[in-house]
């Protein structure tokens, strides 16, 4: 019997199997932020363990709320920022350089096939997308992470979700994974992995297989994971091409993570996306998802485009698609917050950045605050947000506020329209 | 060992998430007593009043996917800075699963019927946790006996009072 790609990182990563279902793992990268890092690191200081397993395993970023709206804020960006450099922690991201973490740090090639990561933040699993194991923890695996690199977990069964087809018009990532979370609730893949596969996902960016990725959490699962293939070692490659001589070479390599044809999953399911249509969440929980031609007309108040799911240049370039030479209706208000420094200079030099503020789009630097309801764009009560944002819970993005979960481009549609609305009849 | 147990908060909806059990908005609290004030502010639940409906209580029993969400940790240790040392349910999200256990603190599961019983007992129940025997004594105006099974390594982390002294000790 085979084994998949999961089975494959916890047998190169085993450190300890204190009981046959438990199994402690070697970790190849912890990152942090400012929200659940502090309360690990004046707990490890209290305990008299100030000290880390590997400075150059440590990442570090402030995003959450960044620049810092207040005293409490403040305190938390510095209790990192301290920390950092008391560890001689070197990649820490402070202000200017900061982005949004699952969008950061895959930018600066931190994630590599086969790697064992995590980080006090549910959407970690992001960064299977590269065909790695990512999962998101509490702040006492991430403390105990700091100070021994290891991490417990059950060994995950995995669910392989093939997505054949061919994407239609206005269709995304996006539009996919809610379809899939539609299909499997929001805990249809509670301890397990979806492994992501088929011609779809073979022939996606590493920026849409993340928007993929990303969203695993909101069913429930550890982690979501692609196979690493030529696309994943092209956008590598500025990160190993001293490692390697060719991209073949490295593609070579990549090979050992590949799950095997004969390898067990649980349960295989599968997509065919040829006649899915865009997609928008309703009610308060991310499976409660409509296609988009059911929710038209509904009212919207604020619009923002941004996050971990959605803040990457692919995302601006396809939100722009429909801005571009339109302004958005007066009942509503635009907000786009690119992910990372890089995206935001890249959409300056695509003039997408240009096209935003002429559509009535207010720019922010890159941060999750809104997302999460802490800063930059907190909705008041009763108010509705069509957002690229990755969960819609009561009072996500602000007491008594509204979220509707839908694609950049159907965002974009709904700024111009001022309500909810079918994004492909605005596309050329 | 900690004891377990104590007055049952019913709180009869699946799916509650980390945001409504401690909204963002107070993640910018730097120590575990501040949140306090906060514990289960945004859940969406008719007639709940957190500051009413939680005194005096030290066990919460709730439906299926408990602690779906975000990772934070805070969930747990509003929980435990509200004297709530045990939470039971259908089924639980992995990551508030995980970081009850880390904190030396118990999510039992238990089968949707045994669930369905519990909330049925009528009047005040108190919840009794026999640990080593894997046993639940619930009193109402009915009393009722229900087994469980906690995962082996789960039982080592409460005896060792979390994850950090359990891992200090062994890696």
């Amino acid at each position: 019997m085979g084994y998949t790609i999961v089975e494959k990182i916890f047998a190169a990563h085993r450190r300890d199997t204190p009981t046959p279902e438990n199994i402690i793992l070697d970790l190849d990268v912890v990152m942090c932020h400012e929200i659940t890092t502090p309360i690990a690191i004046t707990d490890l200081e209290a305990r008299g363990m100030d000290r880390v397993f590997d400075p150059d395993k440590i990442k570090v970023v402030i995003d959450h709320v960044t620049p810092a709206k207040d005293s409490k804020t403040a305190t938390q960006g510095k209790i990192l920022r301290d920390w950092a450099r008391r560890q001689n922690i070197r990649d820490f991201f402070d202000i200017g350089r900061n982005g949004v973490c699952h969008a950061l740090f895959p930018e600066k090639g931190f994630i590599r096939p086969g790697y064992t990561v995590i980080m006090g933040d549910s959407h970690t699993c992001t960064h299977g997308a590269f065909g790695a194991f990512a999962a998101g923890v509490g702040t006492t695996d991430l403390e105990v992470g700091i100070l021994k690199g290891v991490c417990s977990f059950r060994l995950p069964r995995t669910i392989k979700v093939e997505i054949n087809g061919r994407m239609p018009a206005g269709v995304y990532a996006k539009d996919v994974i809610l379809h899939i979370i539609k299909k499997l609730t929001v805990n249809g893949a509670t301890d397990r992995v979806l492994e992501f596969g088929g011609p779809v996902v073979a022939s996606m960016s590493m920026e849409a297989r993340m928007t993929l990725c990303n969203m695993a959490i909101e069913a429930g699962a550890t982690c979501g994971v692609c196979l690493p293939d030529k696309i994943t070692a092209e956008y590598l490659w500025p990160f190993i091409k001293e490692q390697y001589t060719t991209i073949d070479e490295a593609l070579a390599d990549f090979q050992e993570w590949h799950s095997d044809p004969d390898a067990a999953y649980e349960q295989v399911l599968e997509f065919d996306v040829s006649t899915l249509v865009p997609q928008v969440t309703y009610g308060f929980k991310p499976d409660e998802v409509k296609d988009i031609t059911e929710m038209e007309g509904v009212p919207v108040d604020q619009i923002y485009i941004g996050s971990c799911t959605n803040g990457r240049i692919e995302d601006l370039r396809e939100a722009a698609r429909v801005l571009k030479g339109k302004k958005i209706s007066d009942q509503v208000r635009g907000i786009l917050s690119p992910a990372t420094p890089k995206v935001y200079n890249q959409a300056l030099e695509e003039g997408l950045i240009k096209i935003f503020q002429e559509a009535g789009f207010c720019v922010t630097n890159p941060t999750c605050g809104a997302c999460l309801g802490m800063s930059n764009g907190v909705l008041a009560d009763g108010e509705i947000c069509a957002s690229t944002t990755n969960r819609n819970f009561n009072g996500r993005m602000g007491k008594g506020g509204i979220v509707h979960l839908m694609s950049p481009l159907s965002a974009a549609a709904a700024a111009v329209a001022g309500k909810i609305t079918d994004p492909r009849v605005m596309l050329d | 060992m900690k004891q377990f147990g104590g007055q049952a908060l019913f709180l009869d909806r699946s799916d509650i998430n980390t945001d409504e059990i401690i909204p963002a908005k107070y993640l910018t609290e730097n120590t575990k007593m501040d949140l306090k004030p906060y514990v289960l502010e945004d859940l969406k639940l008719g007639g709940f009043d957190p500051k009413r409906d939680l005194a005096d209580k030290g066990v919460i029993v709730s439906r299926a996917n408990f602690g779906c969400g975000s990772s934070r940790e805070h969930a747990v240790w509003v929980f435990e800075v509200n004297e709530i040392n045990t939470v039971i349910a259908e089924s639980f999200a992995r990551i508030f699963r995980q970081n009850m256990y880390n904190c030396g603190m118990l999510a039992i599961e238990l089968p949707a019927a045994d669930i369905e019983q519990l909330f049925n007992l009528g009047g005040e129940v108190t919840v009794e946790v026999d640990l080593p025997a894997g046993k639940l004594t619930a009193k109402g105006e009915r009393t009722a006996e229900f087994s469980f099974n906690l995962n082996d390594f789960d039982r080592r982390l409460v005896a060792a009072g979390g994850w950090l002294n359990y891992a200090d000790k062994h890696y």
